[in-house]
C-alpha cells in the first residue's frame, strides 16, 4: 500500500504545479487587468443581432444512438486492459474466452453496420 | 501515513460536496458537471484503496462516456426544470422521510460492524495483496478463466444493449440518396453513358437521367 | 474443443439459445427486410427453443454444477426452464400476426426474446450472486426493449420507459442487497453463503438480514409482488399484447425460480427471517390483486392485477419452507403460465377492422358471435377463478395444502378469501360474454392465436383427468433441494 501510494507522488506534484499555474493565470487578470464592463460589452455577440434564443437546444436522438454505441465499445475495450495485463497467466483458456466475447460483439457490430446505424442519414 | 489520510479526506469531502451539488445545482448541465467531479473523486478513492483498474474504469467509462450521455439526455429532453423543482418542494417531506429511514438503516448496519470486531476483521479490503501483482493483473487472472461464464454473459448483455438501442432509436429519413462508393467505382462507360438520338427540332429525355436512383432501396 | 464442450454439457441448452440468438441476428440482417423474412426468423427462433427444450429433457438425471457453482443444473431448474422455454415459444408464436397487423414485424423481436430466455435460464440456474445478477440483467434489458417495441405508439414507449426506470431501481436495490450479503458473509456463492448464514448468530446479524431484505425487494419487483407492483398495470396495458402475454408468463417463472433458489439454497439457515417477508408479499399481493382488479374496465389491466394476485398465490406454499411447498410453487407456476398465455391469446384475438380493442365491454355477447372463443375464454376465466374441477382449482389446492399442513392457517384463509373476491371479476367477464347484448363481431381468430387458445383451454379442462405427470414432475423437481 505504502509503495503504491509512493508511486503516485510525482503525479501529485505534477497536479499541484498544474493547479498552481492554472489558478494563477485565472486569478491574475482579476487583480491586474483593467476592466470596465457595461451591458453592451458583456452581451453575447451574434453577428450584430441580439441573441435569438438559448444556446442549448434539443437535438436529434441520433446523437444519442452514436453515443450509446460508443459506450458499448468503450466497455468492451475496458475489458481488454486486464486481459492484456494477465495475458500469459490467463492462458489459452483466457484467450478463447476473450475471442468469444469479441465474437459476440463483432456480430453486434455487423448488425449495426448492415442496419446503417453507423451512417448519418 | 498522514498523506494518504489527507487525500482520503480531500477526495471524500469533495465527492460528498459535489454529490450534494448534483441535486442542488439550478442548471442541469452544471449538475452533470458536478457529477463528473464526483466520479473523479470516487476514482481517487479507488486509487487510495489500491484498486487502480476500477479507478481507470470510472474515469474512462463514467466520465468519458456515461456523463456525456447524461449531458445528451439533459439537452435532448425539453424538461422544464423549474416545474420539476416545484414538485420537489411538495414531495420533500416524503423524500426526507425515506432518506431518514435509509440513513437509519445504514447507521444500524455500520453500528453493528463497529460493536462486533470479529465481523470487522473479516471485512478487510478485498484486494489481493500478493507481492508483485498489481490490481489489474490480479483481475485479469480470474476474469477470463475462473469467471469466464460471467464474462461471456456480460458480452451478451452488451449485445442486447446494441440491438436494443438500434431497434428503438434508429430510423432513416425517407428519400435520402446515400453515396454508394462501390456502385460509383463499379460504373463503366457502358452503364454510365447513353448515346441518344435527338430528332431535329424535338427533344428527348434519356432514361438514365430520370431513373438514376440507387439500385438498393434507401433506408432498408 | 470437443472436450471443453463435453465438459459443459449441462449448459448446452443455454448455449443453444444464446448461439441461436446470435446466428439469427446475422441471418436476419443479411436477408431482405420484409415481413416474410421476419416470420421465418420467428419460426427458427421457436425451433431453437424447441431444440433447447429437447436438450434439457435429454440431460442425465443426476444434477451437476459448473464454474465453481455459478451454474447449477438440477431437476428444479429443468422444470422451470421447460416452462420458460414454452412460454417464450408461445410469445413468439402469438406475436407474428399481431405485429404484422401493427406493422412492427421485425426479426429483432424473436432475437430479443431468445436473449431474454437465455437470461432467464441463467437466472433459473444461478448458484451465485454474480450469475443471479447477470442473468437478471440479460433478461431485463431485453424485456425493456420489447416493452417499447411499438416505438411509434406513445403507450408502448411509456411502458418501456416506466419498466426501464423502475427495473433499474429494483436492480439497484438487488445489487445493494447482494453487496451487503457479500460483505457480511464473505461469499457470493449460495452454498458458501448458506454455510456462513446459519445459527443464532446469523439470525441476529443485522447486516446480513438487511442484505436479504434488499435482495428480496429486488426480486419482488421482478415478480411484481405487492408493494412493488406499481409498474405492472401500466406496463401490461401499454406494451404490445403479445409482449404482455410474454411478461406475464416467462419472466415470472424465472424470477419465482430465482426467489425459490435464493431462499432455499442460500438462506435456509435464517428461514425465519425470509418466511415473514415472503408471507407478507403473498398476503399483500393476493389481497391487492383481488380488490384492485374489481374496478378495471381494460382487460389487459385486469389481467395485470390478476397476475399480481397469482404471484401471491404462488408464494403461499414457499412460506412453509418444505419440499411440498416447493412442489406447490412449481405446480402453481406451470398451471398459471398456461392459463395466462391462453387469456392473453384471447385478448390478442379481440380485433376488428379498425384495430385491436381492449375494453371488457367489447366482449359483450361474444357467445353469440364466436361460440368457441367465448367457451375457451370462459373455461380460462373459471380456471383462474379456481372453480373445480378445472386446472386453476388444482393449482390453488396444491398451493394451499402445504400451508395448511404446516399450520399456516391464517395465510390459507386469507388466500381462500382473496380467491373468492377474485372470482367476482373473472366471472364478470363470463357474464359479459354470455348475458350482455352482443357488440360488433370480432374478425375471425387466426390459426396461431387459436392454437394457443385451444391448447390452454384443453389443458385447463382436461388437467383433472391426468394430473399425475405434472404433479410427479414437480415432486421430482422439488427433491432437488435439501430439507
Amino acid at each position: 500500500m505504502q509503495k503504491l501510494l509512493a508511486e503516485y507522488l510525482p503525479l501529485i506534484v505534477f497536479l499541484g504545479v498544474g493547479l498552481f499555474i492554472g489558478l494563477a493565470l485565472l486569478v491574475a487578470p482579476f487583480i491586474v487587468a483593467y476592466s470596465k464592463p457595461d451591458p453592451e460589452k458583456v452581451s453575447a455577440y451574434e453577428c450584430g443581432f441580439a441573441a435569438f434564443d438559448d444556446a442549448r437546444m434539443k437535438f436529434d436522438v441520433r446523437f444519442y444512438l452514436v453515443a450509446i454505441l460508443f459506450i458499448i465499445f468503450d466497455l468492451e475495450v475496458a475489458f481488454l486492459f486486464p486481459w492484456a495485463a494477465a495475458f500469459k497467466e490467463a492462458g489459452l483458456y483466457g484467450f478463447w474466452a476473450m475471442m468469444t466475447f469479441l465474437g459476440v460483439l463483432t456480430i453486434g457490430f455487423i448488425y449495426e453496420w448492415k442496419k446503417g446505424a453507423l451512417e448519418w442519414d | 501515513m498522514w498523506l494518504a489520510d489527507v487525500f482520503f479526506y480531500l477526495f471524500a469531502v469533495l465527492a460528498v460536496a459535489s454529490g450534494a451539488m448534483v441535486i442542488m445545482a439550478k442548471n442541469p448541465v452544471h449538475a452533470v458537471l458536478f457529477l463528473i467531479l464526483a466520479f473523479f473523486n470516487a476514482a481517487g478513492l479507488f486509487v487510495l484503496l489500491g484498486a487502480e483498474f476500477l479507478a481507470m474504469l470510472l474515469v474512462i467509462v463514467y466520465v468519458g462516456a456515461v456523463a456525456v450521455l447524461f449531458l445528451f439526455v439533459v439537452m435532448m429532453l425539453d424538461v422544464d426544470f423549474a416545474e420539476l423543482r416545484a414538485g420537489f418542494i411538495k414531495n420533500a417531506p416524503l423524500g426526507l422521510l425515506i432518506a431518514g429511514i435509509v440513513l437509519a438503516e445504514l447507521i444500524m448496519v455500520l453500528g453493528f460492524r463497529l460493536v462486533k470486531p470479529t465481523t470487522l476483521a473479516k471485512a478487510t479490503v478485498p484486494i489481493s495483496t500478493v507481492a508483485g501483482i498489481d490490481n489489474t493483473t490480479a483481475l485479469g487472472r480470474v476474469i477470463y478463466t475462473q469467471y469466464a461464464y460471467y464474462f461471456e454473459a456480460a458480452g451478451l448483455i452488451l449485445f442486447v444493449a446494441m440491438i436494443g438501442a438500434i431497434v428503438l432509436t434508429l430510423r432513416h429519413k425517407e428519400g435520402v440518396r446515400r453515396q454508394s462508393i462501390a456502385a460509383q467505382v463499379a460504373r463503366n462507360p457502358k452503364t454510365a453513358m447513353e448515346v441518344v438520338k435527338v430528332p431535329s427540332g424535338g427533344f428527348t429525355v434519356p432514361d438514365k437521367v430520370v431513373d438514376n436512383k440507387p439500385k438498393e432501396k434507401v433506408g432498408a | 474443443m470437443m472436450q471443453f464442450l463435453n465438459s459443459i454439457a449441462p449448459m448446452w441448452p443455454e448455449l443453444v439459445v444464446a448461439v441461436g440468438a446470435l446466428v439469427l441476428t446475422l441471418w436476419g440482417v443479411f436477408r431482405p427486410d420484409n415481413d416474410r423474412e421476419a416470420e421465418v426468423v420467428s419460426w427458427l427462433a421457436i425451433l431453437v427453443l424447441g431444440v433447447a427444450g429437447w436438450l434439457i429433457l435429454s440431460q442425465p438425471a443426476a444434477g451437476s454444477s459448473l464454474f465453481g457453482g455459478a451454474f447449477i443444473d438440477d431437476g428444479f431448474g429443468r422444470f422451470m426452464k421447460i416452462l420458460a422455454l414454452g412460454a417464450s415459444a408461445a410469445a413468439i408464436l402469438l406475436s407474428i400476426d399481431d405485429f404484422r397487423d401493427h406493422k412492427v414485424l421485425k426479426f429483432e423481436y424473436p432475437v430479443l426474446i431468445l436473449l431474454a430466455t437465455a437470461g432467464m435460464m441463467m437466472m433459473i440456474s444461478a448458484g451465485d450472486l454474480l450469475s443471479l445478477y447477470l442473468g437478471l440483467e440479460l433478461q431485463s434489458l431485453s424485456l425493456y426493449v420489447v416493452a417499447a417495441f411499438r416505438r411509434d405508439d406513445v403507450r408502448s414507449s411509456e411502458a418501456g420507459l416506466k419498466y426501464f426506470v423502475l427495473g433499474a431501481l429494483s436492480s439497484g436495490m438487488l445489487l445493494y442487497g447482494a453487496s451487503l450479503v457479500y460483505g457480511f458473509t464473505g461469499a457470493t456463492s449460495f452454498a458458501q453463503i448458506a454455510q456462513v448464514a446459519k445459527g443464532a448468530n446469523a439470525m441476529a446479524n443485522v447486516g446480513l438480514v438487511f442484505g436479504l431484505v434488499f435482495l428480496l425487494v429486488g426480486i419482488a419487483f421482478k415478480i411484481s409482488a405487492v408493494p412493488f407492483h406499481m409498474w405492472t398495470p401500466d406496463v401490461y396495458q401499454g406494451a404490445p399484447t403479445p409482449v404482455t402475454a410474454f411478461f406475464s408468463a416467462a419472466p415470472k417463472v424465472a424470477a419465482i425460480a430465482l426467489l425459490v433458489r435464493v431462499v432455499t439454497s442460500a438462506f435456509p439457515g435464517i428461514a425465519g427471517q425470509w418466511q415473514q417477508i415472503v408471507a407478507f408479499l403473498a398476503i399483500a399481493s393476493m389481497l391487492l390483486g383481488a380488490f384492485a382488479a374489481i374496478g378495471q374496465t381494460n382487460i389487459k389491466r385486469l389481467l395485470a392485477y390478476s397476475s399480481i394476485a397469482n404471484v401471491g398465490f404462488a408464494l403461499v406454499p414457499l412460506v412453509t419452507n418444505t419440499k411440498e411447498g416447493v412442489q406447490g410453487v412449481l405446480i402453481y407456476m406451470a398451471i398459471y403460465v398456461v392459463m395466462t398465455l391462453g387469456a392473453f391469446a384471447c385478448v390478442i384475438a379481440m380485433r376488428r377492422e379498425e384495430g385491436s380493442v381492449e375494453e371488457i365491454d367489447e366482449l359483450a355477447g361474444l357467445a353469440e358471435r364466436n361460440g368457441p372463443m367465448a367457451a375457451a375464454l370462459a373455461a380460462l376465466m373459471f380456471s383462474l377463478a379456481g372453480i373445480p374441477p378445472l386446472a386453476g382449482f388444482w393449482a390453488k389446492f396444491y398451493a394451499f395444502m402445504p400451508a395448511i399442513k404446516s399450520g399456516y392457517y391464517i395465510l390459507s384463509v386469507i388466500g381462500v378469501l382473496a380467491s373468492v373476491v377474485g372470482a367476482y371479476y373473472y366471472l364478470r367477464i363470463v357474464k359479459v360474454m354470455y348475458f350482455d347484448k352482443p357488440a360488433k363481431a370480432f374478425l375471425p381468430v387466426r390459426v396461431k392465436v387459436g392454437f394457443v387458445i385451444s391448447v390452454s383451454a384443453i389443458f385447463v379442462l382436461l388437467f383433472v383427468i391426468a394430473p399425475s405427470p405434472l404433479v410427479n414432475a414437480a415432486s421430482t423437481a422439488a427433491a432437488s433441494f435439501r430439507y
